[in-house]
Order: C-alpha cells, then sequence, then structure tokens
C-alpha cells in the first residue's frame, strides 16, 4: 500500500515539472485569450486573473454580471475570440488544414504501404540500401528545395492553391512512412502470407487480407505522424499559397492576425487553441497503439 | 466470344507476372520512388545547379560560376556565426530533449493514477502547429508584458510578503558567474530582461522553444522504446540483483540506446533543417545574431534576392548531415547486433 502510494507520488513529482513546463504557453493563451485590451495592455495588474477596464469600442462583456465567477472572470471578454471566427477565414484555415492533412495521409498511405511491404519481403540485400536511400531524402532542408518546387507548382498551374501542398507535402511524409512500415512488416512473420499464399492467395491478397489487418498499429502511427507533420509544416504553406482563403492554419494565423507591427493578441491565442486541444486529444487516445507501431517497427 | 477467349491467357500472364518478385518487388516500389525523385531528387538536382550560378529571384538561370558562391557565402561573418549558431542550436537543444525525454519516459511508462491527463498535457506542443504555438512564445517573451519577466519582479506573496522570485535566480546566476568561462549578467527588476532583443537571450530563447517543441515526440519514441524491453529482461535483472541505477546503467541504458539515437537523430534532423521557430521568434535579429544556416539562407536566397548563393548557404547543411545519419544509423545498428 505504502509503496505504491510512494511510487505514485514519485511520478507526479517527475512527471508534474515536466507537465506545468510543457503546457504552461497554453494556460498562458487561455488566459490572455479572454482579456479585455484595457486589461491586457495594463502593467499594473496582475496577468494571471481578470480585472475591471474601459471596455474598448466593440468589446463585449458578456459575464459582468456573474461576480461569483474565480479570477474576475466577470472582466472576461468574448469578442477577441470570436473575431476569428466572423471577421476572418479561420474556419476555413482549418478546413483547408483537415483537407490537406487528409488527403496527404491518403497518398502517403497509398505509396508507402507497398513500398514499405516490397522493401521488407521481396527485395533482398538491395532493398536495405534503397530504405536507407529513402531515409536520407529526409537531410534535404525545405529551405532548399522550395525554390525549384516552387517553378514546379507555378509549371503546373497550382499556385496559390491547397492542391499544392497536396502534391509537395507527401514528399516529406512518404520517405518516413515507407522507412517505418518497412520495419514493421519485417517483424510479421513470414509463415503468415506463405500459409495464406499456399492456400491460394495471390501475393496481392495476402497482402490485403492478411497483412494488412495486422498492420494496424504501424499504419496508425504513419497515419498521426504524417498529419502532424503536414500541421506543422511551415515554410511551403507559406510560400506556395498567398491567397488568404487557400491558407491553412500555419500560414493564415501568421499574415492575417498580424498586421505589420499589430499583433491581436487574443485573438491569436484562441487561434493556437482551438486545434491544439482537439488533436492532443485525438493523439493521447491512440498514444498506445501508436507506441505499439513504433515498438513494432522503426527499431527492429 | 473470341476476344474473351483471347483474353484470359493474357490476364493469366498478367497475374504470374504478379506472382514474381523479379517484377513485383520493383512494381510495388516504383511509384513511391517515382514520387521521390521528383518531388525531392529533381529539385535537389536544380538547387545544386543554382548554387553554382549567379541567379537572381524570379528567374532559375544564369551564368555559370563554379563555386563562386560556396566561397562568398563561407567569408561572410554572418555566414559564420550562422554555422556556429546552427551547430550550438541543434546540439543544445537536444540535449535538453534527449534528458527530458529519457526521464519522462521512465516516469510514464508505468500506468498511474492521472497518467492519462498529464500525459495530455506533455503531448500539447506536439499537437499544436508549430507557427502558431511560436506565436505564443512571442507573446511570452514580449518585450514590455512578458509573463516571465512580470513573475520574476513582482511580489509573489499575497498581502505585501515581499517574495521576488529573481533574488534566488539572481543568486543562482551569481554562482555561475563565479565559473570561468561564462558570464551572466544579474537580473534586474527596474530594466528586466529582453528575452528577444539581447543576442544570448534569444539564443537561449530559441533553443527552450525548440527544445519545448521536440520533447513530447521524443518521450513517445522513449516510452516505445521501454515498452519494447521484453519482462523478462526485468525479472533477469531483478534475479541477479539489479536495482535502480545498476539497473538502469547495465540493462535499460544499453537496451534503450538503439531507439534513443534514431530519436536523437530525427531531433537533430528536425531541428537543423527547419526554420520556423527561428524565422517566427526572431527571424534571425537582433542584429543578425540568432541566423541558422536556414534563416541565412531564406534572407539571403528570398529577402536579398541572391538565390545562388542562398542555395549554396542551404547545401553548406547537407554533407553534415549525411555523416551524422550514416554514423547514427551504423551505431544503432552495431548497439542493436551486439
Amino acid at each position: 500500500m505504502w509503496s505504491t502510494l510512494r511510487e505514485r507520488g514519485i511520478s507526479y513529482l517527475i512527471v508534474g515539472p515536466f507537465a506545468i513546463v510543457l503546457a504552461f504557453p497554453f494556460y498562458w493563451m487561455l488566459v490572455t485569450a479572454f482579456k479585455t485590451n484595457g486589461d491586457l495592455y495594463d502593467l499594473n495588474n496582475v496577468p494571471f486573473t481578470y480585472h475591471p477596464s474601459q471596455a474598448a469600442v466593440g468589446e463585449k462583456l458578456p459575464f459582468r454580471h456573474d461576480h461569483w465567477l474565480p479570477f474576475g472572470f466577470e472582466n472576461a471578454t468574448t469578442s477577441h475570440v470570436s473575431f476569428i471566427f466572423h471577421n476572418t477565414n479561420y474556419l476555413r484555415w482549418v478546413e483547408n488544414t483537415a483537407v490537406v492533412g487528409g488527403l496527404v495521409v491518403a497518398i502517403t498511405l497509398l505509396f508507402a504501404v507497398p513500398a514499405g511491404y516490397s522493401l521488407a519481403r521481396l527485395s533482398g540485400r538491395w532493398g536495405q540500401s534503397v530504405g536507407v536511400g529513402i531515409f536520407l531524402t529526409y537531410l534535404v532542408p525545405p529551405t532548399l528545395l522550395f525554390l525549384p518546387l516552387s517553378r514546379v507548382i507555378s509549371k503546373l498551374g497550382l499556385q496559390d492553391r491547397i492542391w499544392s501542398l497536396v502534391l509537395v507535402y507527401p514528399s516529406f511524409t512518404i520517405p518516413f512512412a515507407t522507412w517505418l512500415l518497412m520495419g514493421f512488416f519485417r517483424t510479421i512473420p513470414a509463415e503468415l502470407e506463405d500459409a495464406a499464399l499456399v492456400d491460394g492467395c495471390s501475393r496481392l491478397k495476402a497482402l490485403a487480407r492478411v497483412i494488412f489487418p495486422i498492420s494496424i498499429p504501424g499504419i496508425l502511427t504513419v497515419v498521426i505522424f504524417s498529419f502532424s507533420l503536414c500541421v506543422n509544416e511551415f515554410v511551403y504553406a507559406i510560400t506556395f499559397v498567398s491567397g488568404t482563403k487557400q491558407h491553412t492554419i500555419s500560414a493564415g494565423v501568421p499574415t492575417d492576425l498580424i498586421r505589420g507591427d499589430v499583433y491581436f493578441w487574443q485573438s491569436l491565442m484562441a487561434a493556437t487553441l482551438i486545434p491544439s486541444i482537439p488533436l492532443a486529444l485525438l493523439y493521447n487516445s491512440f498514444l498506445d497503439r501508436f507506441i505499439a507501431g513504433f515498438t513494432g517497427g522503426a527499431f527492429r | 466470344m473470341a476476344a474473351v477467349a483471347e483474353a484470359r491467357p493474357q490476364s493469366r500472364r498478367f497475374r504470374d507476372l504478379l506472382e514474381d518478385r523479379r517484377f513485383l518487388a520493383p512494381a510495388l516500389i516504383g511509384p513511391a520512388a517515382l514520387f521521390i525523385v521528383l518531388l525531392v531528387g529533381a529539385p535537389l538536382v536544380l538547387a545544386i545547379y543554382l548554387s553554382m550560378t549567379d541567379a537572381t529571384a524570379g528567374q532559375l538561370t544564369g551564368k555559370f560560376v563554379w563555386f563562386h558562391n560556396f566561397v562568398d557565402a563561407w567569408h561572410n561573418d554572418n555566414f559564420r556565426r550562422a554555422l556556429r549558431n546552427t551547430i550550438v542550436f541543434t546540439l543544445a537543444s537536444q540535449a535538453i530533449v534527449l534528458v527530458g525525454a529519457g526521464i519522462l519516459a521512465h516516469a510514464l511508462v508505468r500506468p498511474f493514477r492521472g497518467r492519462w491527463f498529464l500525459r495530455l498535457l506533455i503531448l500539447l506542443p506536439w499537437a499544436a502547429p508549430v507557427a502558431v504555438s511560436t506565436i505564443g512564445f512571442l507573446w511570452i517573451f514580449d518585450s514590455q508584458f512578458s509573463v516571465v519577466n512580470w513573475t520574476l519582479v513582482h511580489d509573489l506573496m499575497p498581502g505585501g510578503g515581499h517574495f521576488y522570485l529573481y533574488r534566488p535566480v539572481n543568486w543562482v546566476l551569481g554562482g555561475i558567474d563565479h565559473l570561468p568561462w561564462v558570464h551572466v549578467g544579474k537580473i534586474q527588476p527596474l530594466n528586466p530582461p529582453q528575452w528577444l532583443g539581447q543576442p544570448t537571450l534569444a539564443m537561449l530563447a530559441i533553443i527552450f522553444v525548440q527544445a519545448w517543441r521536440i520533447l513530447p515526440f521524443a518521450t513517445v519514441i522513449f516510452i516505445a522504446g521501454l515498452a519494447s524491453i521484453p519482462t523478462e529482461v526485468h525479472d533477469a535483472a531483478k534475479v541477479d540483483g539489479a536495482t535502480g541505477l545498476r539497473k538502469f546503467w547495465h540493462v535499460t541504458l544499453p537496451l534503450q540506446l538503439p531507439i534513443a539515437t534514431v530519436a536523437l537523430l530525427f531531433g537533430i534532423v528536425f531541428t537543423a533543417t527547419d526554420m520556423t521557430v527561428v524565422y517566427i521568434l526572431t527571424s534571425g535579429g537582433p542584429f543578425n545574431s540568432t541566423h541558422m544556416l536556414t534563416t541565412w539562407a531564406y534572407q539571403t536566397g528570398i529577402v536579398s534576392s541572391n538565390l545562388g548563393e542562398g542555395a549554396a548557404i542551404s547545401l553548406y547543411l547537407l554533407p553534415v548531415l549525411l555523416v551524422v545519419t550514416v554514423l547514427m544509423l551504423r551505431f544503432a545498428r552495431r548497439v542493436e547486433v551486439s
């Protein structure tokens, strides 16, 4: 009893400080997002709570009669959060990010599953070299590639459209996915498909019916990892697409919510929080299977 | 009818072809390889060509000048500083990540109450698009309204209890000042640190944000590594009487090395080739003091529209990363075998 309590206490003592440091920026974004300008830009105020202030034009205080709220939240405004929904293309950026991410994940799987399988099972020694070669494409920095690539994209007439990103993003998701799946397929006993082959399955059928279902953890790892790479990508997103309706979150938020030297801090913070929390929930729920995919894959 | 009869043997021949490894293996890799060759290989070749021309913005051709751009870039002080910064930035942030992820993974691999929620908090920096979460740090390190500075210089004890955080921090900094090779000032409450406005502090801020951003993912990989150690190994260690640090040193650490190497490799590559954090936090400033090779290449190639030299600067990174990667992959494999 005491030893488990002590063990749990040690876990809290170790994980707690890390969690505080890693999550603090998000707590701070949450506090900032609901502040009035008068409150935010007053150096005499304690920054962690809300204070009464002269409301700026257009700042609504929906909680002003709810004096029971903690931290002075009755002085909070929701205007800066609703601003991004009503006065910017924010929802459109979220949608674009989801579309680009989804399509890129689909394209990645379509290319990487057969390639990974082939490298793991069908090709002999040269498969190893091709595998390492594919991994090496990671080393080429995007700052080097985006100049020639922007030329390719304008040749194809894709400039300023999200399709340019759908085309380019697989260039960094496929290498990783192939490399990871190659490792994952190696851990699956060859006897499984041999049995299917003996039973009269063709190799492609064996891949689809036998290998694919037991590879779900590995594939899930690829899905989550590729999606997170797409959401995080910034250099291509900002150079290939310039129309505000075609932006992803990464490009739209910095270009539309920062005007010259004017930072709309509250709106910026809300714009960061809104995608982060559901994504973190999603990643966390799949984390155990993600880990299973990794242990089965990249390191064998 | 005749057409159907004729088609059948042909489709069988095609099916036989699909069973043949010599055909099937390249056929399955082909599309992926073609994609990579077209969208990474070809642009890379074009970029290498560009680096040897005097091309300027708007055109992708120019006079062939051999290695002139590389020599030119090398003789620029900003380039030298960017090269040094890239190495410091990469090594320092990855050192933090390695230690942090190692500790965190050990604590998180066992289940305990509240783990799900704590893990959620830890995953947040990975889930947030890095470009926008870095803007969050722009606000945290703001020159006037920095919450870090507020916490440092204001009385944190309610009711005028006079507890100022900068005092213990200054005490530590004073200790560091006695070391021969570092000279740090102390925090002055009336003139709090300008995190992004002063070269050394800006470098520290960039390193911190990059470590903050990579740490969750590295932790996940480390957890995967720990989870893959078979329970028999732990049992065997227990039977042999290995506990605590000795077990960590002789059992856990060697088994963790390959996975740690791969995590580190990813961290190094991501950090050295990505300019997002630096670009948004400081854009290389103040006074070009925090440029990395990536941002300096962007500055030269795009902002100053000197495409050839920009490409040359980017290319300096490639051989270094190549050597690092080959060494680390080889190391990971050798450790695994032994």
